[in-house]
């Protein structure tokens, strides 16, 4: 290369692809293969949502673990410190009640995971049923079950958070208002579906005394310091190892109770136990996501200026908690970033967590954003059409267009291009053209409709977000080791836990650029808790702005005592030195010493070395920002077949706003599958329980992810808008697709149909629930069932 | 998701087979291309105690015209060879039609015409085909053999056949159609290769500007797959016009009675199906 070429910014083939795709990927099952005498477990689980458990019976000396073969063991519980916040408590293991249907009861352990089933059939759970309680509204009725009995629950019954805020002048903004809209938003339960479903390996050492679980996770230390914890052991006694990792989205970042399990069962037995989750358990009960509903009143001028918005939000968490963000995640998130990047001074807003005989809920990409962006979306589309706007009229009305600016919860929100990115999409679309081809084609009975949707993706936040939130574990900061060895490459050992995203690739990019050597020559050492400092993981479109700015920190530490030394041996100021092409030079000459040189210097020659630099080349560095909105608009376009209420998506463009794109290809990536679990969010995936808690949709043949048939081409186009909320200029990107693309959908959707008035708010838009609403219109509207 | 313990056999010749499932009864299943039953087995939905796998026995695989105006397919024929057409006139058609419909690619490798209407998934494609055509249904078993009409083949209940356990289906003949005739074959599902929540198969018979006769099969509206027969009623002897397709359409919503589930109510599986014939019917008449 060239001196003076940059590294970042170009689409760099992922270094940890060659691997996958030869299948030389190890991922948990794999390393569980590799160990001669693993034995595998199954897990007993409750057939039942909600029941006392008279009895656990095992064949007799079979080895059968219940939560009384623990006795030391404690419950799994992560708290926040507000007032309206009700901790609620998991034991690992079932003791006498169960809450959710495929809770855990028992574990067995045989020599294969078919032999451990046989064993989990023979084991006979005696358990007085219950009457359960699925539905969030319903829980909170004084009349209903209550989930966790016994348990003070002064805001409700099975209310486990009732969070208010309101500005003073909302009820007036109301009275001022020309034109109010009320939405009910509906966004059933999904599961997140990594292909990888979840799956650990528990090692005990009897002769360290050390266990090892190698865990398809997102964060390991975390994972470690809450098996610690539950398990009243030291840290030291125990490692985390996350190999490679197929697919998390969330679903691998809350401590499971398996795991937990797993790793006191391989000490109980000094053993080495396998535990792969299989599809039917993970639809189950591994987590679950979404099943949130609002009821949303927008208060707007005749020219469709957003004057106030009031929202109840209720979230059903489930019957427990998740350690370490808790269910507070759902309904907080809501709250705080409802209004969007919309202008407005008037907010109000009650938001819920509602436990439930359900499966409890734990983060999916996004979280609550795809929810609260089809509300607001809903809401300014639904606002159009009373008005008589333009879509993109009324959202040009209401957006942010100067920063710095704040919600009216306070959040901030750094520079972006929220407009810019809204009239490229309708530019890329052709709006006007669109509107001739839907009329032409309304004309022949068909139903095509486009949808905007526009938002901001709020990313690498830092402890000081979390803590806003009263976490009692307060995640935020990552911190990289950088040490560059004596032949002068470099190894960055970090906290974060890159599971598929190609962070290696991109920080080897960052850090090359930073230390004058070539991608190539940085290795990434994640995902080993003996091996890299404390961090958080990945999660939360942040390892790119946090760890990416810990790596730029760190490199900048590195990279002034490699000058300090390169000038020491070339006798010029270290102000001199540039770092290119492996040396380091005397600006504007030729003199200069290699990299390796130095590091040879440093490392085997440390007398050498100027005062006071010590002997190696090894530093650290910890980054812990406020986080940065990354920002979007998608717009969709579908046909709808009345006769089947069927949606065809015929485009789907994405104009994106990552701040710098430190790898342009990966940032697309990250797009393409968010959009797709958008698609799927807003289309297909859903899980369907009947009347008494019983999954209906308990495999791939009925809970259905879109394939490669059902996703269109996804158009996106780079917007780069640097703002310094980020010291690389990076801004998060890896939930975005996902967020955005429900609202799109629907409100493509909505469009299509108007001409039959129908406005589509709940999602999945599954073709039954189409066809229906299809058909109530033409009934309304012919006078006779269609 | 592992399969309870089981025995399993790969027999040679057909007697072998037989007399396997004849001593075993209802603990065996017959193993053919294993699309339906291996998963059910992995789900513990399914655990018989011993498999007997057809896939060496010979003559099976062949699709053959044994009679002049039929063709009879082999039990262990691949759904690919036939989507291929390797039968020809509008008989290979609607074949080439149909089997494009069933599952996904790798599924139609492997998976057998025999097996999907042994296994009867009331929504699955040949089993409508069958239907819609009155094939006929050849059973071997150690004491003897005898063929069945589909429309006594198919009980009305779900994954339910007249076949006995120590029975065989080793073919199926179908009537060729004339060159008259034309076909139709419509589905709706979520997904591209899932089952369907609503299918139809047609078959026409032109008389110049009208038609002479229609089969009409669907399939997901009950235990098994079904005649539309008020709809063919409604056909017959009329003129090919967009209006008696409508009347058609709409008498085949009207007769089925099917039932709700996950994927849509009973009232939506009667709104696919008639826009389902009126699809299937239009395709048969262009």
């Amino acid at each position: 290369m060239t001196a003076g070429v940059r590294w970042t910014g170009r689409s760099l083939r992922r270094f940890e692809d060659p691997a996958l795709v030869r299948g030389l990927g190890r991922f948990v099952a794999d390393v569980a293969d590799r160990d001669r005498g693993t034995l595998h477990a199954a897990f007993v689980r409750s057939a039942v949502p909600a029941g006392e458990i008279r009895s656990i019976e095992a064949p007799p000396g079979a080895p059968v673990l219940t939560s009384e073969s623990f006795p030391g063991i404690r419950t799994m519980c992560a708290r926040l410190d507000r007032p309206d916040f009700v901790a609620l408590e998991t034991p690992v293991l079932a003791t006498d009640a169960v809450r959710h249907p495929g809770e855990p009861v028992a574990l067995v352990v045989a020599g294969s995971r078919a032999e451990a089933e046989d064993l989990a059939e023979q084991v006979v759970v005696d358990i007085d049923a219950t009457r359960p309680v699925l539905d969030a509204a319903a829980a909170t009725d004084p009349a209903a079950p209550t989930v966790h009995a016994g348990l003070d629950m002064p805001m409700g019954n099975n209310v486990v958070l009732d969070a208010r805020f309101s500005t003073e002048g909302v009820d007036a903004a109301f009275d001022a208002a020309d034109e109010i809209v009320t939405l009910d938003i509906r966004a059933h339960r999904q599961n997140a579906l990594p292909i990888e479903a979840r799956g650990a390996l528990a090692a005990h050492d009897p002769s360290t005394g050390r266990t090892t679980l190698t865990a398809a996770n997102q964060m390991p230390h975390m994972l470690r310091t809450a098996l610690a914890d539950i398990l009243d052991i030291g840290e030291a006694e125990l490692r985390v190892v996350t190999p490679e990792v197929g697919g998390a989205f969330g679903q691998k970042m809350c401590v499971p109770r398996e795991y937990v399990a797993l790793v006191a069962a391989a000490r109980l037995l000094g053993a080495t136990i396998a535990w792969i989750e299989d599809r039917s358990e993970n639809l189950l009960a591994s987590w679950h996501s979404r099943d949130h509903t609002y009821r949303l009143r927008g208060a707007f001028t005749r020219g469709g200026r957003l004057l106030g918005l009031d929202a109840d939000i209720v979230c059903n968490i489930g019957a427990y908690s998740n350690y370490p963000v808790t269910f507070g995640v759902e309904p907080l998130m809501a709250m705080a970033e409802l209004p969007g990047p919309y202008r407005l001074s008037q907010y109000r807003v009650r938001s819920r967590a509602v436990t439930t005989n359900m499966c409890p809920i734990a983060p999916y990409r996004g979280v609550s954003r795809p929810v609260l962006t089809l509300a607001m979306e809903r809401l300014m589309d639904t606002a159009a059409r009373r008005l008589d706007l333009d879509p993109v009229e009324i959202r040009r009305a209401n957006l942010v267009r100067e920063f710095p600016y704040a919600m009216p919860t306070g959040l901030p929100v750094d520079p972006g291009s929220y407009v810019e990115t809204l009239d490229a999409a309708a530019e890329a679309l052709d709006l006007e053209g669109f509107r001739r081809r839907q009329q032409q084609a309304a004309a022949e009975g068909r139903y095509l409709g486009v949808g905007f949707s526009v938002f901001g993706e709020r990313t690498g936040y830092g402890t000081p977000a979390f803590a806003a939130r009263a976490m009692e574990i307060t995640p935020g900061y990552e911190t990289v080791q950088l040490e560059m060895n004596p032949s002068g490459d470099v190894t960055a050992r970090i906290g974060a836990s890159p599971h598929g995203q190609g962070l290696a690739t991109a920080l080897s990019q960052l850090l090359a650029d930073e230390l004058g050597v070539e991608p190539r020559q940085v290795s990434v050492v994640h995902g080993d808790t003996d091996t890299t400092p404390y961090g958080w993981g990945t999660f939360a479109s942040r390892s790119m702005v946090i760890a990416g700015g810990a790596a730029k920190l760190a490199a900048e530490r590195l990279a002034a005592q490699l000058r300090e030394i390169a000038a020491h041996h070339l006798e010029a100021s270290p102000a001199d030195i540039r770092l290119e092409d492996n040396s380091a030079v005397v600006a504007g000459t030729s003199v200069g010493v290699t990299l390796p040189e130095i590091a040879r210097i440093a490392h085997h020659s440390s007398h050498l070395l100027p005062a006071p630099i010590e002997p190696g080349l090894s530093v650290s560095a910890t980054y812990d920002p406020g986080g940065t909105f990354s920002n979007a608009c998608h717009a969709a376009v579908v046909e709808v077949d009345p006769d089947t209420g069927h949606v065809r998506l015929e485009r789907f463009v994405v104009i994106a706003d990552a701040g710098l794109e430190v790898n342009p290809m990966i940032v697309e990536g990250q797009i393409h599958g968010g959009v797709t679990q958008g698609i799927a969010n807003a289309l297909y995936e859903e899980l369907v329980t009947d009347d008494d808690g019983n999954l209906l949709t308990a495999s791939l043949m009925d809970f259905l992810p879109p394939t490669a048939c059902e996703v269109p081409l996804i158009e996106v186009t780079h917007v780069q808008t640097i703002t310094d909320a980020s010291i690389t200029g990076a801004k998060g990107v890896g939930e975005g697709g996902a967020i955005g693309a429900p609202a799109a959908v629907l409100n493509a959707i909505s469009d299509a149909l108007s001409p039959l008035g129908i406005e589509v708010d709940e999602m999945p838009a599954t073709p039954s629930r189409v066809r229906e609403l299809i058909r109530r219109a033409q009934s309304t509207t012919t006078g006779d069932r269609t | 998701m592992k399969p309870a313990a089981f025995e399993y056999h790969a027999p040679r010749t057909l007697e072998e087979a037989l007399g396997l499932l004849h001593e075993h009864q209802d603990e065996a299943k017959v193993l053919a291309g294993g699309q339906s039953l291996v998963p059910a087995m992995n789900f513990r939905l399914a655990r018989p105690s011993v498999l007997v796998d057809i896939a060496h026995l010979p003559d099976l695989d062949r699709i053959e015209a044994t009679e002049p105006g039929s063709v009879t397919v082999g039990a262990r024929v691949r759904h690919l060879d036939l989507e291929h057409n390797t039968i020809g006139g509008p008989l290979g058609s609607l074949f080439a039609l149909t089997g494009r419909w069933v599952g996904h690619y790798p599924i139609r490798v492997r998976g057998t015409f025999g097996g999907s209407l042994a296994h009867a998934d009331p929504a699955a494609e040949w089993c409508a085909l069958a239907c819609a055509l009155d094939a006929e249904i050849h059973c071997r078993s150690a004491s003897g053999s005898r063929s069945v009409g589909a429309g006594d083949f198919f009980e009305q209940m779900a994954f339910t056949t007249c076949l006995e356990p120590d029975e065989l289906l080793v073919g199926v003949r179908l009537p060729e159609l004339s060159d008259s005739c034309g076909v139709g074959m419509a589905e709706f599902a979520r997904r591209w290769g899932d089952f369907a929540i609503v299918l139809a198969v047609t078959a026409v018979e032109r008389d110049g500007d009208s038609i002479a006769g229609a089969r009409i099969a669907l399939g997901g509206v009950a235990g098994g797959p079904v005649r539309a027969s008020n709809a063919e009623a409604a056909l017959a002897g009329r003129p090919a016009t967009a209006g008696t397709v409508a009347a058609a359409a709409a008498a085949a919503a009207e007769e089925v009675d099917p039932t709700g589930d996950i994927h849509g109510s009973a009232d939506y599986r009667r709104d696919l199906v008639r826009a389902m014939v009126t699809r299937a019917l239009d395709q048969a008449l262009k």
